[in-house]
């Protein structure tokens, strides 16, 4: 029999407040090395690319911006921007989404967290939040190490956008700083992935590196012709559409739905790790919460999002083929070409004259004019004409277009050589190989209204 | 003045899937005692410890802890602290960030003097600026119990609290867990070291396959139990043998299995306790100095195998 001193019941156990929970995982998350190395890394390796690549005199011209690296600092954050899509986000979002509960089953932590926390709700709050902190911090590390590396090495001269047409600095700034913007929505997206895959797969390493196997998936399956609806329905689709807010109009279409896909990926990711994490099974040890079932119950409903989103995007956006048409290249090419006709006479010192008196119109042609005139390839082949006040006869010029099923395109000047030649160009920064040799554009995948 | 039990189980049960770890256990533990938890592996030891910690609800029975009915999961009353499986501890950070850490998610920030005071406690201050990634077993042991103590626990769960510890480490850990229980604060001890459960509990309860084969005092496991094997070092080991065989409630052992029984100077019988007081009686009056007396097993440990011994082979006749 048992008898003690008489003492007043405890007070009810009450859960952690999700603030204090949240600080905990941060201390947590920011006292491991590799983070620690992320954050570093983070901070001074864009700078030092930018700075880099932009010293050198081949520049990465076959990535969209890259050939105006040694003209404008603004050119360096968006070529970085467009390697963080493929590599650097989904890795960060792996070390970091993806190990944050796996981390408390390697080191056999979870009994201690629940009775500290006394809440499933409130430590799963805490770890996505604190997650989600890192990684934006990850994120904003990245864009202002490579804006002020580009700034302070190259300048901030205006950037020629994907139409041709020249962008304020000003301009420029803001759309640099809504690009990267834009792109956390993806990230977002593969970080509820990687919490997913933390919370499915446990101690297994294939749940750390879940995001970097998703967007290596999703950015091969970009490369395919896959139709449009199911490309803007990947959220993959978030690292490439920021490019849309460099032409003129903005090709906002695809960029809201992507982001907006983007956003619905994070929001059921994230609520299908919720919902594995609190019906996991914590007093029986040999279970890290991975296995078969969980693996289903988190991929099943992601491929419903997946079809559902196909189908919405089907109805409302009424995609049509490849989303790349003659007519659209047509269109493109002349409104490029002709803006960048002003860039090069301007920094030639010959008269300048206006886009509207010029009249420049594109003759587009794929192969031999024998196939469909319609998606991506290397053969297609464009004829520019234009007129020139007080110049009776018509000028042309001729371009091969690499055209990518993302709608992306290179165009590469094929005669004549004193208009679309290599040469180089005496401009303010320096010389600069001819605006109209080489130029990128980009084509809106969905219908014009 | 009240009689409260700091633990009170009635009927518990736990399943998972078609194994019964825990089948309707019945116990009572009184607020500042040490109570010793022991049985084979398997036995379900660590599933009645998460019970307590409100790691886990039983599917039967009601739980009561410092007076406070417990119906969910992770909802132990304030004052329960512990561990099992191994103190929770976060490689990366030092071990007084682990424990300011823990501190802050209690909402106690400033509470710095606490925590020197309870590194102190388990012997820890030297290395409290050391990350925890460098320590040995022992020393993560003393610090997750240097963690349990922060939170002032009017309830302490400890799983294995001696794994791992040198022999200075185990005298200062019984130290504290004495003074804890001298204050008024339950132990609820895991163990399987029955000289580590011997030495500092008053009662002990012996789980084998879900089950409690005893649960009371030490001394009533003692009495209860049967023959008991001890070893005699004295100054005449013939005389004292020859002593022995006259007794007919005594045995001389001579097995080989037996290291004790090996050594020429030492004389190894069994008997009941009656029986072994009439043997050192008589070698007394036999002017034969008696050096040394003692168990060969613990009784606790002796108990433990001839109880968990029974439980097993019953379990083995169904």
């Amino acid at each position: 029999m048992t008898s003690a001193v008489a003492e007043a019941p405890p007070s009810p156990a009450r859960p952690v407040p999700v603030a204090r929970s949240y600080r905990f995982e941060l201390v947590k998350l920011l006292s491991q090395w590799r983070v620690r190395v992320l954050l570093i890394a983070c901070l001074i390796g864009p700078a030092g690319f930018v700075v880099a690549v932009g010293q050198q005199s081949s520049l990465p011209s076959d990535t969209t911006f890259g050939r105006w690296m040694s003209s404008t600092g603004w050119a360096g954050p968006l070529v970085l921007l467009g390697f963080s899509g493929t590599y650097a986000l989904p890795l960060l979002t792996s070390l970091i989404a993806g190990d944050v509960f796996a981390v408390e089953d390697r080191l056999g932590t979870w009994r201690h967290l629940l009775v500290a926390v006394r809440s499933y709700q409130r430590i799963f709050a805490a770890k996505t939040l604190a997650s989600l902190t890192v990684i934006v911090l990850l994120v904003v590390g990245l864009a202002a190490s490579a804006i002020v590396g580009g700034l302070a090495s190259v300048g901030a001269q205006p950037l020629v956008g994907l139409d041709g047409h020249l962008l304020s600095s000003g301009d420029t700034a803001g759309k640099v700083l809504l690009a990267w913007l834009c792109v956390l929505a993806p990230t977002l997206a593969l970080g509820a992935i990687g919490l997913l895959g933390s919370v499915a797969l446990g101690r297994s390493p294939m749940g750390l590196i879940l995001p970097v196997l998703v967007a290596l998936a999703m950015g091969l399956a970009q490369l395919l012709p896959l139709p449009i609806a199911l490309r803007l329905a990947l959220p993959s689709y978030g690292f490439i559409a920021w490019i849309g807010l460099f032409t003129d109009p903005v090709q906002a279409g695809p960029l809201l739905i992507s982001i907006a896909v983007c956003l619905v990926w994070a929001v059921v990711a994230t609520v299908l790790a919720y919902r594995l994490f609190i019906k996991r099974d914590f007093t029986n040890l040999s279970n890290d919460g991975g296995g078969r079932r969980a693996l289903v119950v988190g991929v099943v409903p992601l491929v419903v999002v997946l079809l559902l989103t196909v189908g919405v995007i089907t109805w409302s956006a009424r995609p049509t083929g490849s989303g790349i048409d003659k007519d659209k290249l047509q269109r493109s090419v002349a409104t490029a070409f002709a803006h960048l006709y002003r860039l090069q006479a301007s920094q030639m010192h010959h008269p300048d004259v206006t886009e509207s008196a010029m009249g420049a119109a594109a003759a587009c042609t794929k192969g031999t004019g024998q196939v469909v005139q319609d998606g991506a390839g290397t053969d297609w082949r464009c004829a520019v004409v234009w007129h020139l006040p007080g110049v009776t006869a018509g000028q042309s010029a001729v371009y091969e277009l690499d055209v990518t099923s993302d709608g992306r395109y290179q165009a590469d000047g094929d005669g004549p050589l004193q208009i679309n030649g290599y040469f180089m160009v005496h401009t303010g920064t320096g010389d600069q190989p001819n605006p109209l040799w080489q130029f990128d554009g980009n084509v809106d995948l969905l219908p014009s209204n | 003045m009240a009689t409260t039990a700091a633990l009170r189980g009635r009927g518990l049960t736990k399943r998972f899937g078609e194994i019964v770890a825990l089948d309707h256990i019945y116990l009572d533990v009184a607020q500042g005692q040490i109570h010793g938890l022991v049985g084979p592996n398997g036995a379900g030891k660590t599933t009645l410890l998460g019970l307590l910690l409100g790691l886990a609800v039983a599917d039967e029975g009601e739980l009561e802890i410092l007076g406070t009915p417990v119906g969910r999961t992770l909802d132990a009353p304030d004052g329960v602290a512990g561990f099992v499986d191994g103190p929770g501890l976060y490689p990366a950070l030092t071990a007084r960030r682990n424990l300011a850490a823990l501190a802050a998610l209690r909402g106690r920030d400033n509470h710095g003097a606490d925590i020197d005071d309870v590194l102190d406690q388990v012997g820890l201050s030297d290395v409290a600026d050391d990350r925890v990634r460098g320590f040995s077993l022992g020393m993560r042991q003393r610090l997750g119990l240097a963690a349990a103590l922060l939170t002032e626990p009017r309830l302490l769960v400890l799983d294995e609290p001696a794994n791992g510890l040198d022999p200075a480490g185990t005298k200062r850990v019984h130290g504290v867990l004495t003074r804890l229980a001298a204050n008024g604060t339950t132990v609820m001890l895991s163990s399987h070291r029955m000289d580590d459960v011997e030495s500092l509990c008053a009662e002990v309860t012996i789980l084998s396959a879900g089950s409690i084969v005893f649960s009371g005092p030490l001394g009533k496991l003692t009495a209860k139990n049967q023959e008991l094997d001890y070893r005699l070092r004295t100054s005449d080991p013939v005389a004292a043998r020859a002593l022995a065989l006259e007794l007919p409630g005594v045995r001389v052992i001579d097995d080989a299995d037996t290291p004790a029984s090996q050594d020429s100077e030492v004389l190894v019988v069994r008997a009941l306790v009656p029986d072994l007081d009439e043997l050192v009686a008589r070698v007394v009056r036999a002017d034969i100095a008696l050096r040394e007396l003692a168990p060969v097993v613990s009784p606790l440990e002796a108990a433990f195998l001839s109880l968990t011994d029974q439980t097993e082979q019953k379990e083995a006749g169904r």
